[in-house]
């Protein structure tokens, strides 16, 4: 399927990826070139197929309900790019 | 016009669990900011959940509560969208196959009827964390301790018709899930959440009217006040020609108003699909059996077996089973003192009116249930007549000990040697010769008023220890001898 | 001392020959002399390696000692490694001390192995040449204008070129087996959930898997020994017995069934590979392996399949990198949106835009079960061809690539020419199957690649099919010109 410049802009919106004006042509080439190749498998008919979604097919199993993990915040915060307080911090969020 | 309102809620709870649902992190409320956020918490690269037994268990103890279908393969999806409290940009979620499935619940209305209101589902997920707006140089603090804690969300039919009923419902839940041991119900910490989805319609349409979504309600009083003020909101949208747009709102209770929460430009798409890094959880037949042996009686069984085996009124057994605490502590009383009546009289009127004043709950009662128990047995008894009772009560609130201690102490035990009585009265009546004598030439109309100074004088020369009955008896017999 | 196996240095070491310390100091050397040129390692810790080779020597000295103990390997930079930087070829992390250990790695912490470096890799794993890097690209050491491959194009070139002893890949549509053939070694990638998941920064959740690269079999076996098991802190591991790998390689082949499936043979397939194939299937023969034809029938819609899927996963996966606990963070942002779409404009190559856009696509509302549930289904009817397959053959032959390695350049501009190269490949990640890719023979100076895929947990097998073809040919003893 084609994509055109308002459907690149709201998936690039969507996955939070900004995006310059000006590359919205090449990229929008692009994903409608891969789009093209992934839409060779609209055409087989998979009616009454089951979807696959692990290879394996078993089931989760189950943690038991203990506290096994002890306060890290320093060790943790240490690679953060804002911290104060013990608080990352960001940009003021409104809602 | 006349409007019918629409409700339905969606009730988040957080699962009483030690660790999260995730992660082995602890969930304890109130930690310092980022304490309780571990790798997986914080979504570090690399990191996988892996799922708590402890919110399965207590997820089908609810659906088994609420006679609800197990989803007995059921799935946990992603919802994907971006937000600083949400670490991994999705939150793992339970879209088309939640583990609790079609169930129902019946709530008692303020009339006594009772109304049965459908659950159409309930599914796992994790609970974000938390936005401080404090001002950090105009940014604001993220904490991450309660992402990844196990929360329930408890989805409603739209089948509630006022806010009262919805407060009725909710507060249905709140026991529930008190009973079951599933969640503390404590909202103000925001154990228990609730978002109201209300919608108006003329009277007698058949579809809904558009609905909007008034997000994160912390209080029974709350849902009453903001679904009333959005219906009044949309009412008076459609009468002036308005239309209502559907969209997620918040309650102010300060200004008592909604308002529209994050105004967006675009609908939300959260791509939901089964999460990759977990299989779908299968529930045996045995465990749902297990589970089911290990179910506490609920507040419906409770309430009716308090009006068949005590012969108490509905409104005294919904009252006393409304949460389990109330209802263990009202069992132990009955059975201490083997008088169910009386007991439920203490627990409903003295006792809840001291914890009202003190502002505690059951649990943290100065006066235990076996202390009231043994003082209503002193009542029984003729120890102490209802109205030393109510000292004594007090005096077992302060902590000056057991009904028994207490008598003892202050000498309260009630007077019951007839000679001692008639001593006493001889005494009141001669102090009191001139009413004695009024009384004596009354007709029967006014005599009954003028006996009960006689009592109130006996009473006071006692100080309330001489046997009501006895007294009462006695002084007809010299009064009119 | 470079010339030898991971094996011949493990009896080396445990003879004395040499000391780990030694072998360390010897590859370091290496790195730094030679890998300027084919920039196949992004981080080198030498002093970490050395402190290991002491330790690893203690325990050679005290017989503590494993197979792989005092042994130099190279870890690919998506393995997390405490306290050293596991970029995963993305600016994104170019600054991401890791805080924890990933299983892999801590297993081979645990056997006494020691660590050189993180290897070069495409970004996010998401790429099959090893161009995607944020730290440029890697040369082959065959052929310096052409690619490794990828995406464990840096662990392809750095045991080819004889910088470490061996190294871990991950193989999410071919990332082990198509770089190890472009290389002339030996890749495996393993049954889905064999090896934990644990730390190893994930491109697609459901087709990752962690494997070994080295330059034999009888080396794969000894690696993937250390590497599998059950791990309870990935809900995907499986909880199943581990078995020695080593066990039955001197197995004969005899009776052994072979299926060529006749969709890999057909248009696309270099005449050269085709032969080099042909030869292989030749050599079987005569090991006494019984050859027959098979189909894969739904094989040509792998790659719409797995590029749905694998995006999808991964559009969701790398929204984790959001410029606020971790990562890069864009200067000064202006507010929250700004946060988000500066960093990861800036954070993110643009291979992996794409395919996060493709996966937010794939899994908008409207389009879900036109692509991610129809990819799903293609999905249980690839898993069915091979379910089918197994039941005629023991195992399946296959090139690795339809071409040996292409030049730096050639397919950067063209996606779905580049997306194309990993046709034979993803099946197995699709189906979970394990597969292992070995040297074939050359095609002039670039190595030619094939792989046996194998029903689940057949690893044993595939080793053994490989070992034993090895001990009749010399491909994987060929050693790059300069090296």
């Amino acid at each position: 399927m084609a994509l055109d410049r308002s459907d690149v802009e709201q998936l690039a919106h969507l996955a939070r990826i900004g995006i310059q004006d000006e590359d919205i042509p090449a990229t929008t080439a692009k994903l409608s070139s891969i789009m093209g190749l992934i839409d060779t498998m609209q055409a087989v008919d998979t009616s009454g197929v089951e979807p696959l979604a692990h290879p394996l097919e078993t089931t989760q199993r189950l943690r038991a309900d203990v506290v096994t993990e002890s306060n890290q915040r320093e060790a943790l915060q240490a690679i953060a790019p804002a911290t104060e307080q013990g608080l990352y911090l960001v940009p003021r969020v409104i809602e | 016009m006349q409007w019918e309102i629409v409700i339905g809620l969606e009730i988040h709870a957080q699962l009483t669990t030690a660790s999260k649902i995730f992660s082995g992190s602890a969930t304890t409320f109130g930690a310092e900011p980022n304490t309780q956020a571990s790798l997986i918490d914080l979504g570090m690269p690399g990191t996988l959940p892996v799922l708590n037994a402890q919110a399965v268990k207590n997820a089908v103890k609810f659906g088994l509560a609420i006679d609800a279908e197990i989803g007995m393969t059921n799935v946990f999806a992603r919802k994907n969208y971006f937000y600083p409290d949400l670490p991994k940009g999705y939150q793992i979620s339970q879209m088309e196959l939640p583990i609790v499935g079609k169930g129902h619940l019946d709530i008692t209305l303020d009339d006594g009827t009772v109304k049965r209101v459908g659950v159409t589902r309930a599914h796992l997920e994790e609970d974000a964390g938390k936005s401080l707006h404090e001002d950090f140089h105009g940014m604001s603090g993220i904490d991450l301790n309660r992402a990844g804690t196990p929360l329930l969300e408890i989805v409603s039919e739209p089948d509630m018709r006022s806010a009262k009923e919805a407060v009725a419902y909710a507060k249905t839940i709140h026991s529930l899930v008190r009973y079951l041991g599933i969640c503390d119900g404590n909202m103000a910490e925001g154990s228990l959440r609730c978002d109201c989805n209300v919608s108006v319609r003329p009277k007698g349409q058949a579809e809904f009217g558009t609905r909007c979504e008034i997000k994160n309600v912390n209080s029974f009083r709350f849902i009453e006040k903001a679904i009333n003020t959005e219906v009044q909101r949309q009412i008076e949208l459609i009468e002036d020609g308005g239309k209502v747009v559907q969209e997620t709102r918040l309650y102010d209770p300060n200004k008592d108003e909604t308002r529209s929460m994050r105004s967006k430009e675009e609908a939300n798409d959260y791509r939901y699909f089964p999460d990759p890094d977990l299989l779908p959880v299968v529930i045996e037949p045995a465990f749902i059996e297990q589970v089911r042996g290990e179910l506490p009686e609920l507040p419906q069984q409770k309430r009716e077996r308090f009006q068949s085996e005590f012969g108490l009124s509905a409104y005294d057994a919904s009252v006393l089973a409304a949460s389990r605490e109330m209802a263990d502590y009202f069992e132990q009383v009955q059975q201490t003192c083997g008088d169910a009546k009386l007991a439920a009289n203490w627990v409903m009127g003295e006792l809840s009116s001291l914890l009202n004043k003190s502002d505690i709950e059951i649990e943290q009662s100065p006066v235990s249930a076996s202390q009231l128990g043994g003082m209503i047995l002193r009542i029984k008894d003729n120890t102490i007549s209802g109205k030393i009772a109510k000292m004594v009560f007090e005096a077992m609130a302060a902590g000056e000990g057991d009904a028994d201690q207490i008598i003892e102490a202050r000498g309260l035990k009630q007077v019951t040697d007839s000679g001692a009585i008639e001593a006493m009265l001889d005494e009141v009546l001669a102090a009191n010769a001139e009413q004695v004598e009024q009384y004596r030439a009354s007709d029967e109309a006014k005599r009954g008023k003028m006996f009960g100074f006689f009592v109130g004088q006996a009473m006071k020369a006692s100080k309330g220890k001489a046997n009501p009955q006895q007294v009462n008896q006695l002084l007809k017999q010299k009064l009119e001898g | 001392m470079h010339e030898k196996t991971l094996a011949g240095l493990s009896q080396a070491l445990r003879s004395k020959a040499i000391s780990s310390v030694e072998l360390t100091e010897h590859y370091l050397k290496r790195i730094d002399q030679l890998d300027g040129t084919l920039n196949s390692f992004i981080t080198v810790t030498p002093e970490l390696a050395l402190e290991q080779a002491r330790a690893a020597d203690a325990r050679l000295a005290d017989g503590s000692a494993g197979p792989l103990t005092g042994i130099p390997l190279a870890h690919k930079d998506l393995f997390c490694t405490r306290g050293v930087r596991t970029s995963c070829g993305s600016k994104m992390l170019d600054n991401f001390i890791a805080p924890y250990e990933s299983t892999v790695t801590q297993r081979f912490i645990d056997a006494g192995s020691v660590t050189l470096g993180k290897t070069n890799m495409d970004e996010f794993a998401m790429g099959s040449s090893n161009e995607s890097s944020f730290y440029g690209p890697v040369r082959n050491p065959w052929n310096l204008e052409h690619i490794p491959g990828g995406s464990s194009g840096g662990s392809a070139a750095a045991v080819a070129a004889r910088l470490c002893a061996a190294a871990t890949g991950t193989d999410t549509g071919g990332s082990i087996r198509q770089p190890s053939g472009f290389n002339a070694l030996t890749g495996l990638k393993p049954t889905y959930g064999r090896v934990s998941r644990w730390g190893m920064i994930a491109y697609a959740s459901s087709l990752d898997q962690a494997g070994p690269m080295a330059r034999t079999a009888e080396d794969c076996a000894l690696l993937l020994q250390a590497m599998a098991g059950f791990d309870d802190k990935d809900s995907t591991s499986v909880d199943q017995p581990v078995p020695d790998y080593s066990a039955e390689l001197n197995q004969p082949l005899a009776g052994v069934r072979i299926g060529l499936p006749k969709e890999y043979f057909a248009s696309g397939l270099d005449s050269t590979t085709a032969d080099a194939i042909a030869a292989a299937v030749k050599q079987f023969q005569a090991l006494g392996a019984e050859v027959k034809d098979i189909s894969l029938p739904n094989a040509d819609l792998a790659i719409p399949a797995y590029y749905v899927i694998a995006s999808a996963e991964a559009s969701s996966n790398l929204s984790r990198f959001d410029g606020v606990r971790f990562g890069y963070r864009c200067d000064n942002p202006a507010d929250l949106t700004d946060l988000y779409l500066r960093s990861r404009a800036e954070g993110f190559g643009d291979e992996v835009k794409r395919r996060i856009m493709v996966g937010a696509y794939a899994l908008s509302a409207g389009y879900y079960d036109a692509y991610y549930l129809q990819a799903q289904k293609i999905r249980r009817l690839i898993k069915n061809d091979f379910m089918a397959a197994y039941e005629q053959v023991d195992v399946i032959l296959c090139p690795t690539s339809p071409t040996p390695a292409f030049r730096i350049g050639e397919k950067i501009d063209d996606p779905v020419s580049l997306y194309l190269t990993d046709i034979y490949t993803i099946t197995a990640n699709l189906a979970g199957v394990p597969g292992i890719a070995l040297p074939a023979g050359f095609a002039g100076d670039l190595p030619i690649g094939m792989q046996l895929l194998g029903p689940y947990f057949s690893e044993p097998r595939l080793l053994n099919i490989a070992h034993q073809y090895q001990q009749h040919t010399d491909w994987h003893t060929r050693t790059p010109d300069g090296f």
